[in-house]
């Protein structure tokens, strides 16, 4: 499969504070992306995902490493005409209105004149902001922002979007909609590499991640690899057992309105308390087997930083 | 097209600013007053109103190159609008000559517009278009292009408080370093000499765009000082955008 965006031993030290102090913020990123996936970049904050985009956008030089977009050097017009980017909390120039903004930055990839107000019509149409295109942007509430965010990291119909938090401090609807323009940027063949803290929603729509911690890649690879499906243990939801019966079985998480939640780590026991609550004639609510998530790892690997 | 496309953007910004109408408005204002001035004068009235008016047109202009011209790019990084402009197709010395020509572009107006009152004010008096007067506006325009490129120089690498300090410092200095000439003559030669030569030739004399004295009292004027003053205009224009284009142009943007 074709690469899309290609790094190599990215490293980023700055000097910050009024004694300048230096930190070292990307101590050796490798990693590969491949053309039509979308592509997870997981860290907590302040690990380094940010300064990655920034470095593969050119807005900041690292210090050593090879970053290439479409076999283009990073730095390049071309790169640049075939990406897209839309930044955490992004804030846009609050005395344009939605449509002003879409057609300042649509000169920019010299779009022509005809194609322009289509152009820009159409993705006010697919984030939904076509009722509020001569809103002034200071108008706009945070989730509008991101969603006309969206719409201008899409102007020049990109073959790779970077988007670094595009789920963080959006309401749930908000969420939802962000999160299937992405997959239907998938559908239409661009490459999505997606930078975020919200695991839930990678684990939704990431075809491979890449966890980075304290500037290092721990762990990259598609999520079937990554995350076991061995089941760590199983949940029980039962009541019409008492709890000192159930004591070597498994471990009692909560217990309320004779309802006991239990926590069942050894397979075989399984069997052996659905077998108690049938000879007491009691009765189970619910059963639930839990194998590894995408949290599990994450926070695995965090903690072992 | 890119510099262009950022240029009007930049003069969209501007004119959409307060601070512009405010200064402007106290530009009429000065010019206005010069006719009370007039009035008040014992002599040839229309010489003050001139003298006001022009100069008016030169601080007031160099106020709006200033306090616009210093917020340029600082805004844009502290609003953190520069991530997604400096992620499309452009190389970084278009963004900051659109800035440039953004800004140079709403002074070309602001001037257009002052130099009109102040044409109109001085044919109530005359009842004639004193043409000439726009030579001396054309240097006063030629001079803010330079405190333009100073403001976006200091913009690039410090708040815009700072940044209207120092260009404020530029613009004082640049008005009274053909002092040092004088001072050169009178000293001894020695250290002090070589110290005042050396401070001449670097610091900038931007009274070398000053033709109001000549230009009102209708003195001869030789060519070659014309062109000297212009080229004088343009290069130091060009020279200071070079330093803030090497220094943006590694910057980073965190």
């Amino acid at each position: 499969m074709a690469i899309a965006l290609n790094i190599e031993d990215l490293h980023k030290t700055f000097s910050l504070g009024f004694i300048p102090k230096k930190t070292k913020i990307l101590k050796g990123i490798s990693l590969s992306v491949n053309q039509g996936e979308i592509f997870g970049y997981l860290g907590p904050n302040g690990a380094g995902k940010t300064t990655t985009i920034k470095c593969i956008l050119g807005l900041i030089f690292p210090d050593k490493g090879k970053i290439e977009l479409f076999g283009h050097s990073y730095l390049s017009l071309q790169a640049k005409a075939q990406t897209g980017f839309l930044p955490e909390n992004p804030y846009f120039y609050d005395h344009l209105t939605a449509s002003e903004f879409l057609y300042f930055y649509s000169q920019l990839f010299l779009i022509k004149k005809k194609e322009r107000e289509e152009k820009i019509k159409h993705l006010l149409q697919i984030v939904g902001l076509e009722p509020s295109a001569d809103l002034q942007l200071r108008k706009f509430s945070r989730g509008m922002l991101q969603r006309i965010g969206m719409a201008q990291s899409l102007l020049n119909d990109p073959s790779l979007v970077l988007l670094d938090e595009p789920l963080g401090g959006l309401d749930p609807i908000g969420r939802k909609e962000i999160r299937d323009i992405i997959v239907k940027l998938k559908e239409e063949g661009k490459t999505v590499f997606l930078s975020s803290h919200i695991l839930q929603d990678i684990e939704m729509i990431c075809d491979r991640v890449a966890i980075i911690v304290n500037g290092e890649i721990v762990n990259q690879g598609t999520l079937k690899d990554l995350i076991s499906e061995k089941i760590l243990f199983t949940e029980i939801d039962l009541s019409g057992v008492e709890e000192k019966e159930l004591k070597n079985l498994g471990e009692s998480v909560t217990k309320k309105a004779g309802r006991i939640l239990l926590r069942v780590s050894k397979e075989e026991n399984v069997e052996k308390v659905l077998e108690l609550v049938q000879s007491k004639k009691g009765k189970v609510h619910s059963l639930i087997p839990r194998t590894e998530t995408l949290e599990d790892l994450f926070v695995g690997m965090v903690k072992q930083k | 097209m890119k510099i262009r496309a950022i240029a009007f953007h930049t003069l969209k910004e501007a004119i959409r600013d307060r601070i512009l109408y405010l200064i402007l408005f106290f530009a009429v204002i000065c010019i206005g007053f010069s006719r009370l001035l007039a009035l008040l004068t014992i002599g040839d009235r229309v010489k003050v109103i001139k003298d006001v008016g022009l100069s008016s047109l030169s601080l007031f202009g160099a106020l709006m190159a200033i306090l616009i011209g210093t917020g340029l790019v600082y805004k844009e990084i502290d609003k953190k609008t520069i991530y997604t402009l400096l992620s499309k197709p452009i190389h970084r010395y278009q963004f900051l000559l659109g800035k440039f020509f953004g800004l140079v572009l709403t002074l070309f107006i602001m001037l257009l517009l002052m130099s009109i009152i102040f044409l109109a004010l001085i044919f109530f008096h005359t009842f004639k278009i004193e043409w000439q007067m726009l030579i001396a506006i054309l240097y006063i325009f030629l001079e803010l292009c330079l405190i333009t490129s100073v403001a976006l120089l200091f913009s690039c690498f410090s708040t815009p408080i700072l940044s209207s300090i120092f260009s404020f410092a530029f613009y004082l200095i640049g008005h009274t370093a053909w002092g040092l000439e004088t001072l050169i003559i009178k000293i001894k030669p020695g250290f002090g000499k070589a110290v005042a030569q050396a401070l001449y030739q670097f610091l900038p004399d931007l009274e070398n765009f000053n033709f109001k004295t000549e230009i009102v009292l209708n003195l001869p004027i030789p060519p070659s000082i014309f062109l000297f003053s212009a080229l004088y205009g343009i290069f130091y224009t060009l020279f200071v955008l070079t330093i803030a284009l090497l220094i943006f142009r590694k910057k980073d943007f965190i």
